[in-house]
């Protein structure tokens, strides 16, 4: 599948705090959480972002807090994918888990732009283009067992599979 | 020293990994499919899990002794809508006939609740949809935190997948100087090595400091390997270990070590003999100085509690320090006892009687504040001095309020100076 959409850029370390504030956890609604994401840190971001926006951050993203309200809100929020130089391992799972496209990139992304750079994203080979430059960057390819589990739609779609056997 | 095998250049977990999954040997990056003897959740991640869970269309749970639920973080129920949450949880634990679900006034914060209640022994294999699970590495568990839907999967199966981690050994030599605690040496760690130094890698904690550190000490360190990134944390089972399970743990458990040759990815040595009580500064657990260079700090609120300091070693150390004192005018001290059990403890030692003459509030163990749910939010520009374990943008309040992390006697000294200051001022 192929993505394509504007960027957002943001720094290393996003823990899940600063993605979706613990006051909103006493809901599970993506919508609701998303109409909260960044909140903090950009108190602006709900209000800018769009279905079919990136996330373009640095390392460790999602960390802090397991909370699955993280990736729930930035899937809320119609973000099609999360591009990272790395990802914090509970983060990862849940992205995983519930379907939210990520990719780990470990090139540096930084110089693009916001509001001007666009990227089209590859999800089946993780080439990552930007169609203004013409520049492109590769993610790292996920392990056998996660694209299974991608490809299935998630981990519960994955262990019903397994349950029915 | 595991005698009974020979030695395969393997750490604990690597070890612990291998024989669930019924290998001779894993290698790190290896991912293995292994039974769980603990899955957990929470008031704020079990009703994910719930609703997850409930696309198996299931009757049953895979085994009801092997999940424990505990509402800790929103409870005593703050608005409606936690209510709602918890409602959900506590609806599960009945048709599922979940016995080890723990309501208020039974009840603690979750990673001080289960060591507590006998839930934690050496080897065992626990997820726990929090990610201060790796409390458990304590007692020599593999324990590491996962998502709603990973704990929904294990409800049903029995099982969860990991990628086997690499381990970074650290090793602490020299003596712990006075008021210096395991709080202190896991904030160094993090100050030294970052808060993704151990992104994906188990931690492991040993040397000389860690033989006679605590019980309570060594669980302080596991919590707070994820602030590293660490995927867990954990101290090899020694006497310590065997004298806490003695009596709360009755089911035949086989401790599991590293081998004398185990390959780590890095080995840390920190000589602590001249260690001062930390500091982790906003906005992040690894921004951290020692006390010394911590500069006039005036704090307006204190928090002593949390799955990483509330149990009974803390609460003995914060009331040393305020005995015969009041906290300062300005300030707010607000103590939570991690659980039920380590609440009248410190009532029937007279912490408590401390505490209330130095005029701090006393909460039911809650999470309340650490996450910034309740009990002691912060308003714009206030900071706070806590014995939790994070501070980021907006961790306990408004996201213009700040959080310094410390131990508890340094968390008891300031709330009696009004300014971070080391307990020698105070007592």
């Amino acid at each position: 599948m192929i993505l394509e959409g504007r960027i957002w850029i943001f720094g290393d370390n996003i823990d899940t705090d600063a993605i979706i504030a613990a006051r909103y956890l006493n809901t599970s609604d993506p919508q609701e959480l998303a109409a909260h994401l960044m909140e903090d840190i950009r108190p602006e971001f709900p209000g800018l972002v769009e279905p079919g926006d990136i996330i373009v951050a640095g390392q460790n993203f999602g960390c802090g807090s397991s909370r699955e309200h993280a990736p729930l809100a930035i899937k809320g929020a119609g973000i099609s994918c999360v591009i990272a130089r790395s990802f914090a391992r509970i983060f990862y799972r849940n992205a995983i888990n519930i379907g939210l496209p990520i990719l780990e990139c470990p090139d540096d992304l930084s110089m693009l732009q916001e509001g001007s750079d666009r990227l089209q994203v590859d999800l089946d080979d993780g080439k990552i283009t930007a169609p203004g430059s013409g520049l492109v960057y590769r993610a790292i390819p996920f392990p056998p067992f996660m694209q299974e589990l991608i490809g299935r739609g998630g981990l519960i779609e994955y262990v019903k599979s397994r349950l029915q056997k | 020293m595991d005698r009974k095998h020979p030695p395969t250049g393997s750490a604990m977990v690597e070890k612990i990994l291998a024989a669930r999954a019924g290998l001779e040997r894993v290698k790190p990056g290896e991912l293995v499919n292994v039974p769980v003897d603990l899955a957990f959740g929470n008031d704020v991640t079990a009703p994910v899990a719930i609703k997850e869970f409930s696309r198996f269309e299931l009757d049953q749970v895979f085994d009801p002794d092997k999940i424990v639920l505990v509402p800790d973080h929103f409870t005593p129920n703050k608005d409606i809508a936690s209510a709602e949450q918890a409602l959900i949880v506590r609806h599960f634990a009945e048709k599922y006939s979940i016995n080890n679900y723990f309501e208020i006034g039974r009840m603690g914060i979750e990673h001080a609740l289960l060591p507590e209640q006998g839930l934690v022994w050496p080897g065992a294999v626990i997820i726990g949809a929090d990610s201060h699970t790796c409390t458990y590495g304590a007692l020599g568990a593999f324990a590491t935190g996962v998502g709603s839907t990973d704990l929904a999967a294990a409800m049903a199966t029995g099982e969860a997948w990991f990628k086997v981690p690499p381990t970074l050994q650290f090793i602490f030599n020299g003596t712990l100087p006075e008021w210096v605690s395991g709080k202190d040496l896991i904030l160094y760690t993090i100050g030294q090595i970052g808060v993704d130094g151990a992104r994906y890698k188990a931690m492991e904690f040993t040397g000389p400091v860690i033989d006679n550190l605590s019980m309570d000490g060594r669980l302080t360190m596991c919590n707070m390997a994820i602030e590293a990134g660490g995927k867990c944390g954990y101290v090899q089972p020694d006497e310590i270990t065997f004298q806490y399970l003695e009596g709360r743990v009755t089911k035949p458990y086989q401790p599991v070590y590293s081998d004398s040759d185990a390959e780590y990815e890095k080995v840390f040595r920190y000589d602590i003999s001249d260690l001062e009580p930390q500091i982790a500064f906003p906005p992040s657990p690894d921004n951290v100085r020692p006390l010394s260079e911590a500069g006039d700090i005036k704090i307006d609120q204190v928090v002593i509690g949390s799955c990483t300091n509330g149990r009974i070693e803390d609460l003995r150390i914060a009331a040393r320090v305020l005995k015969n004192k009041k906290v300062h005018p300005r300030v707010r001290l607000i103590v939570f006892p991690a659980t039920q059990h380590i609440y009248r403890q410190a009532i029937e030692e007279g912490l408590i009687s401390i505490f209330v003459e130095a005029e701090a509030a006393i909460s039911t163990p809650t999470c309340g504040p650490c996450l910034g749910g309740h009990m002691g939010i912060l308003a714009r520009g206030e900071k706070a001095l806590s014995t939790t374990n994070r501070n980021f943008v907006g961790r306990m309040g408004h996201p213009e309020s700040e959080v310094y992390l410390c131990n508890p006697a340094v968390a008891a000294a300031s709330a009696a100076a009004g300014r971070i200051v080391h307990p020698q001022e105070v007592i």
